[in-house]
């Protein structure tokens, strides 16, 4: 059984402009120790679908149906004292800016202390020895002193290392990274997914990693969900989902990537802009920027179906195998030669 | 911190002449003879004319200034009224308690009504709660603090009787002038309508400045951050949103504070109470420059001394401000 | 030699100052500590560094929003560094700048039409219809629709926003654009459409960019040279091909190696050259080589004490790097990027 099931979650939120459909029923599941990479740009719902599945968004402007369930049990709507034990504890959760994610007048170790504190009967002394220990398996330098720190006196490094630490504290089964290095730099960037390959590997832990950048996904993830317009849209493990991509979306991802091994003088752009969801598309989200189109994508919604690979790789998308297979085949084709006439 | 008590130290001397000269200035520019006014209608000309000489009005203005900074330093004095002689300092000695006890008392109740309501009404926007707590800032806001102040003095004092209508007691029993009430209790009895008029406008204000920062406090990602860990939503409201949500309601208490020293004015001239407001007032119309000044030594003291105490107070609260 | 923009030894110290009454200066930060370059006509210098290397303040130095500390900059063969404001002027109308936020860099009160055509109304070209016909023709040169003139910036997407700070950036035809950032901000499906933009837009009205962005992915595909920067200083410079394929700095190595690469098997199978600690405060940089207290390769007592000048590699005219202890060859994994570098001689020979 999987760790974490989700089926047919669908999130609206009620804003003053009128109903925001942001997700639109998302099917997906994951298995302990995996990583399960989450793709999308603005709009696509990757966000909002794991803050549903934590609880985390307003009771008062959300209206959510579908269900999540966690090792067995539904947890879809549970309020937060019914949700002890699991949010924080079981399942832990961080951020993308680590500049306004910590509370800027208490001190980390106080900050940590209550992550332990929220969840395990033990004493003061007791926590903020946990709160050190963990300080010192991110690689913050001279723990014991700078635990008495705040968040100010810390780098941006640093400071998402400690929510790293604050999330997994309490030895979380599964831990969610919403853009975890988006606003970070490049090294830094490079230390932090090492330290959570590390950190996972030592403590068994489920990972889904929220992000619009494909390459952390291709380095991270064993499976990987693209998002659209609030739906799944492509859905595989990830040498599958680089190898042979299905629908026209990701192709237009993979292909407007600028990369280091290619000349390629321009970039293959998607045309457009996301949609929005206060009034989506008909019929396929895709459709307005879709260079494939045909009549059928504005009127039906595509279902998730396998392709040739086999039932592991699902995707939405009317055209038939034959011609997305030529069509792919064409731009791989590009895409090598480019490479190879930079070698 | 040693260098910020010394800047602090220099602008407060700084301020202290600005304030001061402006004042004589301003008295120096505007038409008066105050002499004329301290006599009375039934003086000659020469009496007047003598008069004049003793409170060195026939000195230019300078000299007088130079005067007035001299008797501060050489004596620790403040002058003497041109009316009736009494002593400035005296003067200020009587009535600062009474403008203190009606702008405290006031801060109490406003911050102990605007508090919960400001909290509540971030909590629940829209709510019931939150539309009647709107209601009360519209009214605290449009409403004069005398129209407010006569209302509660003629419903409340006169026809039901339940608080004197006007008048104030010392806090100290037995101070005062011999027969006038004392003692705490008569003290807030007689301060208990001043009170709940002085603070309507400051209490509508701040329910609208704290409902706004603790709603945008809510919307912070630390807040976020602090559910996620699993934290219930008391102890996020308590240890996450209100500290952080104060820090803008410190430095606007402390400004207004100072203010108030000043706006309490109204009230006091409505219940009658002999503060610093209302003495400005009436030496303000009789000329009288020595207790104006006076009062605006006091006012200066007092805004410096409540800027200070803030500074102090919000770096205490935010560790990232450090005083230096 | 067609050099557009020389720039020489620019430098830009912040002041730290301190005291009672009278602010004395106690240190500086130097933003900005000796950067030197040469741009030709028609091609594009890309500027990489991470945060706090100094390159959105050289960009602002070299545009004269700020004032150089010291240096000299030379365009179109005037020596602008410490011109007045008016004859500057002069020069703002070959010299135009992109920002990095398309929400924050547009007035939001103005409208499209005014925004776009304000550099023309500024330098006093053309009558207001032939602004009106100008500003609609960018607007359809950048891919906007033209009857959207009236509109305000609100009503756009990121990506065209940006599109709009390109076509206010070249209303009045400069010669040189600096781009500060200008995707990062954007979604990556938006982000080629921009890209690719510049680039036609470069090619069609022969303009010279300097392109700053911390992406590599990004900086490689729109330049023809590229400038690493580390806290003020530049570490490696020389043209793309040269530099992606055969870095010299450790640091250009770290960067290259830190790039994530959208391909599972190729990413996987390498193994990355990660940092260690974080970059260091411009205003306390460490003595000599400002990146030897992170570097694999760090040697006591050379790199701590003499400081590393850029130095041209041996067999290149472009390719310049500030390291005593350069790579010696590319790619390079973890291990052998620490094994103890031996000392190359400049001069010597290949």
């Amino acid at each position: 059984m999987a760790l974490l099931e989700v089926d047919d979650l669908v999130t609206r939120f009620r804003t003053d402009d009128g109903i925001v459909k942001a997700v639109s029923g998302v099917t997906f599941s994951l298995d302990r120790g995996k990583t399960l990479g989450v793709v999308g740009e603005s709009g696509s719902g990757k966000s909002v679908t794991f803050l549903t599945v934590m609880g985390l968004n307003d009771p008062r402007h959300t209206e959510t149906t579908g269900s999540v369930r966690f090792d067995g049990n539904e947890i879809l709507g549970l309020s937060t004292s019914q949700m002890r034990g699991i949010r924080g504890r079981r399942i832990g959760m961080i951020f993308q800016d680590p500049m306004t994610s910590l509370n800027p007048v208490k001190t980390i170790g106080w900050q940590l202390q209550e992550a332990v504190l929220l969840h395990n009967d033990v004493t003061k002394e007791e926590a903020r020895k946990r709160a050190i220990d963990i300080l010192k398996e991110v690689e913050i330098p001279r723990a014991d002193t700078r635990v008495d720190d705040y968040p100010h006196q810390f780098s941006g490094g640093m400071r998402q290392r400690v929510m790293i630490a604050m999330a997994l504290i309490n030895n979380p089964e599964v831990l969610i990274a919403d853009e975890p290095t988006t606003a970070l730099d490049v090294t830094t960037q490079a230390q932090i997914l090492r330290l959570m390959t590390k950190l996972q590997k030592e403590h068994e832990m489920a990972i889904v990693m929220i992000t619009h950048d494909l390459g952390v996904v291709a380095e991270l993830a064993d499976d990987v969900l693209v998002m659209y317009g609030g739906r799944i849209v492509e859905k595989s493990e990830v040498h599958d989902l680089f190898e042979k991509p299905e629908m026209p979306y990701t192709w237009g991802l993979l292909g407007s990537l600028p990369r280091l091994n290619t000349t390629a003088e321009r970039l293959e752009q998607i045309p457009g802009q996301p949609p929005s969801l206060l009034r989506p598309p008909r019929g396929c989200a895709f459709n307005p920027r879709c260079p494939y189109v045909f009549d059928r994508c504005r009127e039906e919604l595509p279902d998730l179906r396998a392709g040739a690979v086999g039932e592991g790789h699902t995707f939405r998308c009317h055209l038939a195998d034959e011609d997305r297979a030529r069509i792919w085949d064409a731009k791989k084709a590009a895409l090598e030669a480019a490479e190879g006439s930079a070698a | 911190m040693l260098y910020f008590l010394i800047r602090r130290f220099f602008w407060a001397i700084f301020l202290f002449f600005c304030a001061t000269v402006i004042t004589y200035i301003i008295f120096f520019v505007i038409p008066s003879d105050p002499a004329s006014i301290a006599c009375g209608t039934h003086c000659t000309p020469q009496q007047i004319v003598h008069i004049r000489h003793s409170l060195h009005l026939d000195l230019p203005i300078y000299q007088q200034y130079w005067l007035f900074l001299w008797n501060i330093i050489r004596h620790q004095s403040l002058g003497y009224s041109y009316v009736n002689g009494v002593s400035v300092r005296w003067i200020i000695g009587q009535d600062a308690p009474v403008t203190a006890s009606l702008v405290f008392g006031g801060a109490v109740f406003w911050l102990a009504i605007s508090i919960p309501i400001g909290i509540l009404s971030a909590l629940r926007p829209r709510s019931i709660l939150d539309r009647f707590g709107m209601i009360f800032v519209l009214i605290g806001i449009s409403a004069p603090a005398v129209w407010i102040g006569l209302i509660l003095a003629y419903v409340i004092g006169f026809k039901l009787g339940w608080t004197p209508i006007a008048g104030y007691c010392n806090l100290i029993p037995g101070s005062g002038v011999a027969g006038s009430c004392s003692g705490p209790a008569q003290w807030a009895y007689h301060m208990i309508l001043p009170w709940l008029t002085f603070m309507f406008l400051f209490a509508a204000l701040y329910v609208r400045l704290i409902r706004a920062t603790v709603m945008e406090t809510m919307s912070e990602d630390y807040v976020r951050t602090a559910r996620a860990k699993g934290a219930p939503g008391q102890r996020v409201l308590v240890q996450h949103v209100l500290r952080n949500s104060m820090l803008p309601v410190v430095t606007i208490l402390g400004m207004d504070i100072g203010l108030a020293l000043g706006g309490a004015v109204f009230t006091e001239t409505v219940f009658q109470l002999r503060g610093l407001g209302s003495e400005l007032i009436l030496s303000a119309n009789r000329d009288d420059l020595p207790v104006v000044v006076g009062v605006v030594v006091f006012a200066c003291i007092a805004v410096i001394v409540f800027n200070f105490i803030v500074d102090v107070a919000y770096a205490w609260l935010d560790p990232r401000i450090r005083l230096d | 030699m067609n050099e557009l923009l020389v720039v020489e030894g620019l430098q830009k110290y912040f002041p730290v100052t301190r005291g009672l009454i009278f602010q004395k200066e106690i240190a500086q930060v130097k933003a900005v500590d000796g950067v030197s370059f040469m741009l030709e006509q028609g091609e594009t210098l890309g500027v990489v560094g991470e945060s706090g290397c100094g390159k959105s303040t050289m960009a602002r130095c070299v545009a004269r929003l700020l004032e150089p500390t010291g240096g000299k900059i030379t365009f179109d063969g005037r020596d602008i560094t410490h011109l007045n404001r008016s004859d500057m002027r002069a020069v703002r109308r070959d010299m135009m700048m992109v920002f990095q936020d398309p929400y924050a860099s547009l007035n939001a009160r103005k409208r499209v039409g005014a925004i776009v055509g304000e550099p023309l109304e500024v330098h006093g070209i053309g009558s207001d219809q032939d602004r009106k016909r100008r500003v609609q023709e960018l607007l359809e040169i950048v891919g906007l629709n033209p009857e959207h003139y009236n509109r305000f910036p609100h009503e756009f997407s990121g990506g065209q926003r940006q599109r709009i700070g390109i076509a206010r950036a070249l209303v009045i035809n400069p010669k040189l654009v600096i781009c500060d950032e200008p995707v990062s901000a954007l979604d990556v499906s938006v982000q080629a459409q921009i890209l690719n933009l510049l680039k036609d837009l470069q090619q069609d009205f022969d303009l010279t960019y300097v392109f700053i962005a911390h992406d590599l992915n990004v900086v490689r595909h729109v330049s023809d040279r590229v400038m690493v920067m580390y806290l003020g200083k530049p570490v490696e410079t020389g043209s793309k091909e040269e530099l992606y394929a055969a870095p010299k700095h450790p640091y250009s190595g770290a960067l290259l190696s830190a790039v994530p690469i959208a391909d599972p098997t190729l990413g996987r199978a390498r193994r990355q050259v990660v940092l260690t600690g974080d970059v260091p405060s411009p205003l306390n940089p460490p003595a000599a080589c400002h990146f030897h207290p992170r570097c694999p390769r760090f040697v006591d007592g050379r790199c701590n004490v003499d400081e590393p000048l850029l130095t041209p590699a041996p067999g290149s005219t472009d390719h310049a790097y500030a390291c005593h202890f350069p790579l010696e060859r590319w790619p390079m994994d973890e291990d052998d990027f620490r094994r103890s570098p031996s000392e190359s001689v400049a001069s010597t020979a290949e």
